[in-house]
């Protein structure tokens, strides 16, 4: 039997038209655009301003094509990024048409004219659109002989970004990508005609003004550097990467964002084995093209001066660390940890920056070395509230099973509780802007002020004192019937921070709001290792692959897994951070174990600075020198994120796996050192390399299924809470450039970020003699910190200072979010705490 | 094979012995090149003493057998190395792997990047045979300064392109002046 071919051809689905491109037949989806219909059937149509994330513009005319429809051709050659399929309709691109070809040439001599001859100083040389198309669809010679039109270049438009107007072509993919994608007011075109130029919103004529707009505030945005990226020409550089290399330099290796629990794809570019550059990679399911400029520029740390490579042990003489072969190293500590294993026992801070192999490793070295369930990997703020809820609520869900970022593209309603989007997820930020924007998603926020995400998530804001939103929470059904219809709605999201764990009862009022109106919540932490490190079991109630440390016989299964004697496995609950860190400084800890863990982020850092003094044994496993380094005795070197493989779980529980970018460094990854550890304490943990790892914890994810409880969760206690005279309550959160670990070394990042300020309202301003941009500080028995006041629409009573900009709010008040704290004008800005 | 064929051999043997010696005793005897021969490459300055390699890479590219390499840095008006934003940082030529092809001078677009006729480029150290930035930088003429040090030829790198050569010839031309 033969098919007939003919049938074949009329055969047009629902929603879909039939057109010829260059002779062709082409099956298209109604509203596809001409430009991407051709892409399909392999013809490129040069284009610079067409991007398929961004509104269509027609800017730039590169992509003129000729165009016929019912049989009547257009007067003249269309745009193919602006023009729509339709049935019937008859395109001829540069390969079968010259008149296209001739317009197409024409508009690419025409934006040669002013184009500078840059190409060997030009950052973009060797992968530029503009080169390559010029190459492609360009007349070999210029018919242009006059002097070009220039502009005094580069000029910075942040720290990081450089704008060199003289290589423009007009394209907006900058500019429509702030507007639309970001929200941000980066740059807008200004001038017309020939001066048509990128621009600042204050003067075309911007020399010194050009980082700020015209009402004084500075450009910043943490989406700038997709705009570098997409830029099809030099025009938008990167202070970082300027000159540091070219395209045919480069080694380009996929890899994953380490920075934050988004899980952004990215690529990687090395030279001689040193990262040059990081660029946003495609995933449509997570990141789309885009990433945050942290995730994007910060690398350096991993480059540091200090980077600690070999082991370090205390001299037992003269109490100074040196340096010591593996050997020694391994052997001192394996000693001391078997010691304090018979003693009072060792506690692990395993920190919230491991890989899910690492942390699983962490885990098990614990467990079978050390034989405690004292290990938790939250260097926070963390309560027992939080655990119940993410052992609920979060442990071993995945984007099929739970919330996802495609989801909250369809949601209809998202509320943010305790979490605030573009400092703490960047990418979940932009998915809440995307929705909102494109599908008219309301989302909620409750927090202390109508923050930049508030207003570019066109979201509604529910204000209240810091420490009271579980009652926010609970008075919904109440006082806010909108929003809980809001939440019935088929698909509504709650969407909750790590700030959650420091209000009692917040994660209890989560969990009965989404019982009461069936949305789903999820878990959105801000470091990249915390929701693997649940599901690798470094925390204190949970083993690897969820299960229970009470569960007895899951226990024993795990016992027979991992080839131990029956009742081998601690069955008492761990202690959590704080647990463990009150445990050493009472000496009821031997010793401790600390991953990447900076004590300026632990709820009480003095408390674990005594602690960690107290300890008999400190094992510190870190990348650069840390408060943690400076008081361990015996630091060991592991790799960072470039220099191993591994996977993340970003926020939704999806894999993130990555392999290793700059080979051959020797540095050791965690799993490996804890592995060779063990075997010098006559244990093994069977974790060589992080493929190992992950194989063994597949097997154990395998026992039990490793899915949440869906427990209710009950609330925390929380002792009543009442303002002292002179008093306020503090609200404060983590910005997304800060002056966090990772970033150190990096100047042009750091000069992007958010103006430090203390923000209050201009009631409580009024109250305590505080003027607008003269400082204030807040204070308690610890210590002050003292910020330019800044007056802000929020409730009163309330400050709000960003919590590790520039210095730690934990450490220089020991308190934080929801605390009461002592509100005073400040006479010198000096006296930072 | 003729019985005569052997006495033939001595023949030649016989003739050349008498005839003018070709063998150079170099390197005993040094032997100068004709004046444009191209041998080692050298980075030439303007006429001020900025340096004219942007460090674009380009010779670095346009090398077939991946004997260059360049880094570029950037220019700021308290530390300037050529006129423009950008200048080499590093420079370095493999000698070992060089062909001398002469791609590298025909894709350096500030024409920086010239040979010379000094053609001693054999060694027993390999380290030595990578030539560095201060190596291969021409030497400093009459006029020029070591950089850093502002333009002296103008506002910009235009000026350099534009006027450059002009100012050159009309500075030989008074050395010569000078010299007679
Ligand atoms: S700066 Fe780049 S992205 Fe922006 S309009 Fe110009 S060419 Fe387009
Ligand atoms: S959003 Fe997060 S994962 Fe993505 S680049 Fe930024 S820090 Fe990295
Ligand atoms: S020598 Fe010429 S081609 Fe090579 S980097 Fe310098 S300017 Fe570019
Ligand atoms: S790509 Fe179509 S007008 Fe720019």
């Amino acid at each position: 039997m033969t098919i007939a071919p003919e049938e074949q051809q009329t055969q047009v689905p629902e929603g879909h038209v039939k057109l010829t491109i260059d002779g062709q037949e082409v099956i298209a989806p109604e509203g596809e655009l001409v430009i991407r219909t051709a892409e399909r059937i392999g013809t490129v149509i040069p284009r610079f301003c067409d991007h398929p994330l961004l509104d269509p513009a027609g800017a730039c005319r590169q992509c003129l094509v000729e165009v016929e429809v019912n049989g009547r051709a257009m007067p003249k050659p269309q745009a193919s990024c602006t023009i729509a399929v339709a049935d019937g309709m008859v395109v001829q691109t540069q390969k079968s048409s010259e008149v296209a070809n001739k317009a197409q040439e024409g508009v690419m001599e025409l934006l040669l004219i002013n184009h500078p001859l840059d190409c060997p100083i030009c950052d973009k040389g060797g992968e530029c659109p503009l080169q390559n198309q010029a190459m492609a669809h360009g007349r070999a010679t210029s018919r242009f002989v006059d002097t070009k039109r220039t502009f005094p270049k580069p000029l910075s438009i942040s720290s990081q970004v450089l704008l060199d107007r003289e290589r423009c072509v007009q394209c907006q993919r900058c500019t429509r990508f702030s507007e639309q994608i970001a929200g941000d007011p980066f740059i807008e075109m200004l001038e017309r005609g020939p001066s048509q130029q990128v621009g600042t919103a204050e003067t075309s004529d911007i020399v010194d003004s050009a980082s700020h707009t015209s009402a004084g505030e500075p450009f910043q945005s943490y989406f700038s550097g997709n705009t570098i990226q997409i830029c099809p020409v030099g025009a938008l550089t990167s202070a970082e990467y300027r000159f540091r290399s070219r395209p045919f330099d480069l080694v380009s290796a996929p890899s994953v964002c380490e920075h934050c629990a988004a899980g952004c794809a990215q690529r990687t570019d090395f030279r001689r084995g040193k990262v040059m550059r990081r660029l946003a990679g495609e995933d449509p399911e997570v990141n789309e093209e885009w990433d945050c400029d942290k995730g994007r520029f910060a690398f350096r740390y991993a480059a540091a001066r200090d980077r600690i490579r070999k082991p370090l042990v205390r001299d037992s003489g003269d109490g100074v660390l040196r340096e010591a072969s593996w050997t020694e190293a391994l052997r001192v500590t394996s000693e001391a940890l078997l010691g304090a294993r018979a003693g009072a026992g060792v506690g692990v801070l395993s920190g919230g920056r491991l890989t899910v192999e690492d942390a699983y490793a962490y885990a098990k070295f614990a467990r079978v070395a050390l034989g405690t369930n004292d290990i938790d990997f939250r260097a926070r703020a963390h309560s027992d509230e939080e655990l119940e809820f993410l052992t609920g609520r979060v442990l071993g869900t995945s984007p099929g099973s739970a919330v996802s970022y495609a989801d909250i593209e369809k949601a209809p309603a998202v509320l943010c509780v305790a979490f605030e989007p573009e400092e703490e997820s960047p990418i979940v930020f932009l998915r809440l802007r995307k929705s909102a924007r494109d599908r008219g998603t309301r989302v909620f926020h409750i927090g202390q002020w109508a923050t930049p995400a508030v207003r570019k998530t066109f979201g509604e804001l529910l204000t209240c004192a810091p420490g009271a939103e579980a009652a926010v929470l609970d008075g919904i059904a109440e006082h806010a019937s909108d929003l809980d219809e809001a939440l019935r709605t088929d698909g509504a999201l709650v969407l909750v921070g790590e700030r959650a764990a420091e209000v009692p009862g917040l994660f209890a009022a989560v969990d009965s709001l989404v019982r009461r109106t069936g949305a789903r919540a999820a878990w959105v932490p801000r470091r990249a290792g915390e929701r693997g490190s649940l599901d690798a079991g470094a925390a204190p109630t949970l083993l690897p692959g969820g299960i229970r440390y009470d569960d007895e016989r899951a226990r024993n299964e795990l016992e027979s897994l991992w080839g131990l004697e029956g009742g081998a496995l601690p069955a008492r609950r761990g202690r959590d951070t704080a647990g463990m860190l009150a445990a050493a400084a009472r000496g009821e800890l031997d010793a401790l174990v600390v991953g990447g863990v900076d004590p300026d982020d632990l709820p009480d850092p003095e408390g674990a600075l005594r602690a960690l003094r107290a300890a008999g044994f400190v094992l510190s496993i870190e990348m650069r020198p840390s408060p943690v380094t400076e008081l361990a005795d015996v630091v060991l070197p592991i790799a960072p994120a470039d220099e191993k493989s591994g996977s993340y779980l970003n926020w939704e529980g999806r894999s993130r796996g990555f392999e290793v970018t700059l080979a051959g460094t020797g540095a050791l990854p965690d799993c490996r050192l804890l592995d060779t550890l063990a075997v010098e304490m006559d244990v093994d943990l069977f974790t060589q390399t992080p493929a190992a790892a992950a194989a063994d914890l597949a097997k154990v994810c395998e026992l039990r299924g490793s899915t949440a409880t869906g427990q209710p969760v009950e609330a925390g206690s929380s002792a009543r809470r009442e303002l002292g005279t002179g008093q306020v309550w503090l609200a404060t959160w983590r910005e997304l450039i800060d002056n966090a670990s990772l970033q150190v070394d990096e100047p042009y990042l750091a000069g992007t970020a958010r103006r430090a300020v203390l923000r209050l309202s201009p009631a409580t301003a009024q109250r305590f003699g505080i003027e607008r941009g003269k400082p204030a500080s807040v204070h308690t028995e610890l210590g002050t910190l003292t910020l330019p006041a800044e007056l802000t629409d929020m409730p009163d009573d309330v400050v709000w200072v960003p919590a590790r900009s520039p210095v730690s709010v934990r450490s220089a008040l020991g308190a934080g979010h929801g605390a009461a704290v002592g509100l005073a004008a400040a006479s010198t800005e000096g006296d930072r705490g | 094979m003729g019985m005569f064929d052997p006495i033939k051999g001595f023949g030649v043997t016989f003739s050349t012995m008498f005839k003018k010696v070709v063998t150079e005793q170099y390197p005993e005897e040094f032997h100068p090149t004709a004046p444009r021969y191209r041998a080692r490459h050298q980075l030439n300055r303007h006429p001020d003493g900025l340096e004219k390699c942007v460090g674009c890479e380009l010779c670095a590219w346009a090398c077939p057998a991946d004997a260059i390499f360049v880094e570029g840095g950037d220019n700021t008006e308290e530390e300037r190395y050529s006129p423009g934003e950008r200048y080499g940082k590093d420079y370095q030529i493999n000698y070992l792997r060089c062909i001398g092809c002469g791609l590298c001078v025909e894709a350096c677009p500030t024409r920086s990047l010239t040979m010379i006729n000094f053609y001693e480029l054999a060694d027993d150290d390999r380290r030595k045979l990578i030539y560095t930035k201060e190596d291969l930088m021409a030497p400093l003429l009459p006029g020029m300064e070591e950089p850093p040090h502002p333009m002296r030829l103008g506002d910009d790198e235009q000026d350099y392109y534009t006027y450059g050569p002009e100012l050159e010839r009309d500075r030989s031309g008074k050395d010569e002046e000078a010299l007679q």
